[in-house]
Formats: structure tokens, sequence, C-alpha cells
């Protein structure tokens, strides 16, 4: 009985230790070894810091590096200040079909792929798009508006294919808040925003944590959303990346910005853990 | 039902109604609560004893009648600013705040200073025997402790009405029983007006001043809890208070409120209508508490009660000081209930032996029977 247990664990953790070793963990390691290898000459490499150094010593990189990291802190604000709302609503006022119904439809985008829905994006932003028209015929503009290729279309683009990642860990917290205890504040004096401040909020948190964490990792890693609704100066770090790897072929480099990349949304999340006094495990249950 | 001036009562419900949809919660209820009095609704689950209390509350709105605090009409009081709280079913003590944070939430809502707020709470905690446990998160205490802190979130306010909405069902009977008796004790000590809802007649018969008993919307009879006990006023308030024997039957005699009933199982008994006006004739319902008959081994220990008879033991139901026989009556009829005293010279009583007993006639209670409908089994 005792070996069957043993085979059966072992049997259950093969595909999460393949996955993790496989995906993950030696990527990286490959990764990092590439990262810390200079080329000396055809075919010669040694170990060096040097494509760090490069890194650090061009501006137009760190620049990116940080406008990214910025960039993708205040789509998660914005998501954050937008999902809450949507989700208390989800959660606690909206009852039976209309719940459920709400739900589906901050599911309904992710049916179609993330390109698709970007192009969404493209054709009401665009200077011949919906948006441009519907302003042209109220007689607001005078003529065609591009409204695409700038920071608020990333912005708007990010916020709203991370939505769904905010809202779910939300509405699954504030559904575990009893409605005995919001009344409990109301009978005590509390006012609305006293209520939000010192019971709805301290009571999410995990929630918001957990929410704050994934948007935040989905937006500084994505490619998608900057390179088409993002213009010529929208830069984001992920396209640096990608051009050192596919269009200089300098894989060195590409894997010391991967990396820069890994050390940056580590140090953010700690960084908001700490702030919010939640733990990994405690927000990711 | 007894009503203080309208100048006395902390608490006073006008013809209050509150309807969902065709459904008729609360129909015309009216009662006054007399300061610093505990006063309890006590009704089977459904009854609206919730929907009263949370119209009280402020968080349900009447469809008619009014509701009046200290004389002045609350209902456009939103329930934050009305001098009314709350102990919830589930005490909704707030887990993200410690124990003091909890109790001075209120305080720190009315924008008292923080020093002000830190002793009222040491002193409600002084007072509720938990001093010292300000620091403590809710879920380290234990329910009796929870129970008492959710009510003294509520007492540091000062309200003119405390609500108690059934705070006790959660905890076993042991703590309950402890409970009871406590917060019948902050009450005195707190002087504040109680009103305490609940399903459990003996959580309301021990520590109300007055109880009301409520069925289906309505107010069967408001009374001390001997009141309710010895003179209930409809039928079911006789069966939802206490136990009893009941019967059905024909009034065959009725003589100066003194009434002789034969049941349908040919049982012949007295009992009185307490003023109620049954006449010879008339279809009656008779309920006999199983405390309110004496038994006797010997005939003659009973020849000065009514209803004498004797009857053989088929069960017996030991539950300690609340153990009873069931006998049947050697002239035939229904089992009769009775309680055993336990005073220990029923201690060797067998199935089969054979006892006396007999009932005062105006320790049966008869109601003329469909003046209402009568509670199922669920009245405990």
């Amino acid at each position: 009985m005792r070996a069957g247990n043993k085979l059966a664990l072992i049997l259950l953790l093969t595909p999460l230790l393949l996955w993790i070793g496989l995906l993950i963990i030696i990527p990286h390691i490959d990764m990092f070894l590439v990262s810390i290898r200079e080329r000396v000459g055809v075919g010669k490499y040694q170990i060096s810091l040097a494509n760090y150094w490069t890194f650090l010593g061009e501006p137009l990189y760190l620049v990116t590096f940080a406008r990214t990291a910025i960039m993708s802190v205040l789509a998660t604000v914005l998501t954050l200040i937008i999902g809450f709302p949507v989700a208390f609503f989800i959660a606690k006022i909206a009852k039976g079909r209309l719940q459920s119904s709400l739900f589906l439809l901050c599911l309904v985008p992710f049916w179609v792929s993330e390109l698709v829905r970007t192009f969404g994006w493209m054709i009401l932003l665009r200077e011949t798009g919906l948006i441009s028209n519907l302003l042209q015929w109220l007689g607001l503009v005078d003529g065609p508006v591009e409204l695409l290729y700038n920071d608020v279309a990333m912005i708007v683009g990010l916020v709203y294919t991370s939505m769904l990642f905010m809202v779910v860990p939300l509405v699954t917290t504030l559904e575990s808040l009893d409605d005995s205890i919001i009344e409990a504040g109301y009978d005590l004096g509390g006012s609305t925003v006293s209520i939000t401040r010192e019971i709805i909020i301290p009571h999410a948190m995990p929630g918001i944590v957990s929410g704050s964490i994934v948007v935040f990792m989905l937006s500084l890693g994505n490619y998608l959303t900057p390179t088409m609704l993002g213009g010529k100066d929208s830069l984001w770090f992920t396209e640096l990346i990608y051009s050192q790897f596919i269009v200089r072929f300098n894989w060195e480099l590409g894997a010391a910005f991967g990396f820069m990349l890994l050390i940056l949304s580590s140090a953010i999340i700690w960084l908001l853990l700490k702030l919010t006094g939640q733990t990994l495990e405690k927000t990711m249950t | 039902m007894t009503r203080d001036t309208p100048g006395s009562a902390d608490l006073e419900c006008l013809a209050l109604c509150k309807q969902f949809d065709a459904f008729t919660a609360v129909d015309h209820v009216s009662f006054a609560v007399p300061s610093g009095s505990f006063f309890s609704i006590l009704g089977p689950s459904g009854c609206g004893k919730t929907t009263i209390m949370r119209m009280i509350a402020g968080f349900l709105e009447p469809s008619s009648g009014d509701i009046r605090i200290k004389s002045k009409s609350v209902l456009d009081v939103p329930p934050n600013k009305r001098p009314v709280n709350m102990v919830f079913q589930h005490l909704a003590l707030f887990p993200m705040m410690n124990i003091a944070d909890n109790i001075g939430y209120g305080l720190r809502r009315q924008g008292m200073a923080k020093p002000e707020i830190g002793r009222k709470v040491d002193e409600a905690l002084e007072r509720i025997g938990l001093p010292g446990i300000g620091k403590r998160k809710v879920d380290e205490l234990s329910g009796g402790q929870k129970q008492r802190v959710a009510i003294a979130r509520c007492l540091v306010l000062e309200p003119d009405v405390l609500l108690l909405d059934e705070p006790l069902g959660a905890l076993d009977l042991k703590l309950r029983e402890h409970m009871k008796v406590e917060l019948k004790a902050l009450q005195a000590a707190f002087g504040t007006t109680f009103v305490y809802i609940t399903h459990d007649q003996s959580e309301a018969l021990v520590m109300s001043d007055q109880i009301a008993v409520m069925n289906h919307g309505r107010f069967e009879q408001v009374g001390s809890g001997r009141e309710l006990y010895y003179r209930p006023e409809t039928a079911f308030v006789a069966g939802f208070v206490g136990d009893s024997n009941r019967w059905k039957g024909r009034v065959t005699r009725a003589e100066s409120g003194l009434l002789q009933i034969t049941t349908q199982a040919g049982l012949q008994v007295t009992g009185a209508d307490h003023g109620r006006g049954l006449a010879t004739g008339d279809q009656a319902e008779l309920f006999v508490r199983p405390e309110a008959i004496r038994i006797s081994r010997q005939a003659e220990d009973l020849s000065h009660l009514e209803n004498r008879m004797s009857g053989q033991v088929t069960t017996l139901l030991f539950n300690g000081a609340d153990s009873r026989a069931i006998l049947e009556p050697q002239t035939g009829g229904d089992p009769i209930e009775v309680a055993l005293p336990q005073s220990g010279e029923y201690a060797d009583l067998k199935r089969g032996d054979v006892l006396h007993f007999a009932w005062a006639g105006d320790q049966a209670n008869a109601f003329a029977v469909n003046d209402q409908a009568a509670p199922s089994l669920e009245a405990q």
C-alpha cells in the first residue's frame, strides 16, 4: 500500500516536475549562461558581464526599461480602479442570472485571440475608424483624427487585455465577504467611504494583490498590444528583446535583457507584497 | 398587552407592515418597548421576526406604519444614523481588525478623540469581563467571548435600543445556557433597552420582561413569560410556548367558564376557556401541560382535583429533570404525557405500572377550533 502510494505520488508529480524543469528551469539556466558570454571571435566566447554593461551604458535601453515598468504599473493601477467597482457589483449587488451573465461578459473577449481583440481597438481608434468618423459626423473635428499609435491607446489596450485577470480574483475575495459585516459597518455608523476603506478593501486585499501581480506581469511581458497600438515612440522593452533575438541575431544581449526584465518584475512584485503586508502564499490561495 | 404611555417607551412600532410582492411578511404589528426593558419576539422561522428587526435597524423600509425611537419617527433616518445597534446572528465582527478596533469602530466614526476611544474601549472590555484582550484577533476568541465583544461593540455607542438577532443560535448548548444568564446580567448592568429575536422559547422565557409571540406576520400575544405560559390567549401560543397534551373535542357542557369536553377519542375532560366564551356544542381544542398533571400511586391523594383518571405507563421518556411518562388511560382514549417529578418516588417506575393522575380544570386551556392555525411540531 505504501509503495503504491509512493508510485501514485511520483506519477502525479512527474508532469509538474517535467513542466517546471523543461520549460522553466533549464531554459532559464541556459539563457543565463548565454547572457554572460561575450563573443570574442568566430565561434569563440568568454564569460563576461559585457552584455549587462551594454544595457547599462545605453540610454535608450534604460529609458525603455524604466518606461515599460512605469507604464505597466500605471496600467495595473488603472485596471484595479476600473475593475474594483465592476467586481464589487458582480459579487455583491448583482444577483442570480444578472450575476452570471455579467461574469460571462468579462470572459467573452477572451474567446477570440489577443490579436483579434487588438485589431478591434484599431478599427475603433484609427484615422478612418469609428470614433474618428463619429467625431467628424458630430462636427466636433474638422478632419480625420488619428487616435492610434500613442501611449494612451497602448494603455487602453493593456487595461482591456488584463481586465479579466483583475476581476476574477476580486470577485472571489469579495464574494467571501459576509454581507452582514458590511451591514454591521453601516449599523455602527460607518459611511460608505469608511466602510470601503476600513472593511471592504482590507478584506479584498489578497485579491487586489494577486490580481495586480498577474496584471502587472501580463503588461510587462506583453508584446502584441504595445507593438500594434503604441506608436514609434511607444517603445516597449519586449520589443527590444525581440529585435535583439530576431532582427539583430544578438542572442547574448537579448538574453541579458530577458534577465533584466525578470529581475524587474520580481523586484516590483516583492515591493508590492511588502507595501501591502501580504505574502505570496496568502494571495495565491 | 401591557402598554406604557408613549413618552416612556424607547421603541414604538405602529401598525408596521412589510410586503414582499404578494407575500405579507409583517402584518400590522404594533408594540411599545418601555425604556430599559428586555423585549423578545418569539416565533417559528419565517414568521417575520427578522423582517421587523431589519426594519427597526433601517435595512428594510416598511410598506406602511411607523417606527418611533424615543417618540421620534426614524423612517427617514438611514441605518448609520439611527440610535439603534444590532448584534447580528453570526455576530459580524470585523475579522480585519483586532478586538479594540472592532469595539472602537463606531466611536471612530463618531469622530471621538483617540485617547477617549482607548479609554472607552478598555472600560467596555472591563465590563464584559475580558480586560486586556484588545490587541487580539477576532479568530483567537472563543464563541462566548466573540458574543460578548459583539455586544460591547454596540453598547459603547450607548444606543437607545439594542437589537439582537438570534445571537445564541451558533453556540453549543452549555454555552447557550450560560450566555442566557450573562446576557440578562449585561442588560441589567448597562440598562439599555434590548429587543431580542429568537425561535427558542427557553431563551425568550428566561431573559425577557416582555415577550411577543409571532406567527404569520402577526403578534399572537404580548405578555410576560408567565402570562404566555399559564394564560395563552390563542391556540398557537398554547402550542408554541411549552409542551402540551392537546385534544380536539366538542363542548358538552359550559358553566361559568368551566367546560366539559368530550374528545374525539372519547375522553371526558374539563377545561377552562378563560373568558373566550365557548358554548355547548362548540368544537374545541384543549391544551394541558404535562407538568400541570399531578400523579400519584394512590387515588385519594388527588381527590381535590378534577379530571381524575388512572392509566398504565406505556413509555418512559427519561430526560433528567425533564423526564416524562406516557400513560394509556384505563377508560380508553388518547395517550397522555405527564411530567415525572424527580424527587425520587418515581425512580422505580416501570412500563405497565398503573398511576393515578389528575389536573385542575383551570389548568386546561380550551380554545375554539379554527380560530387560529395551530403550529406544527417545529414548536420546541
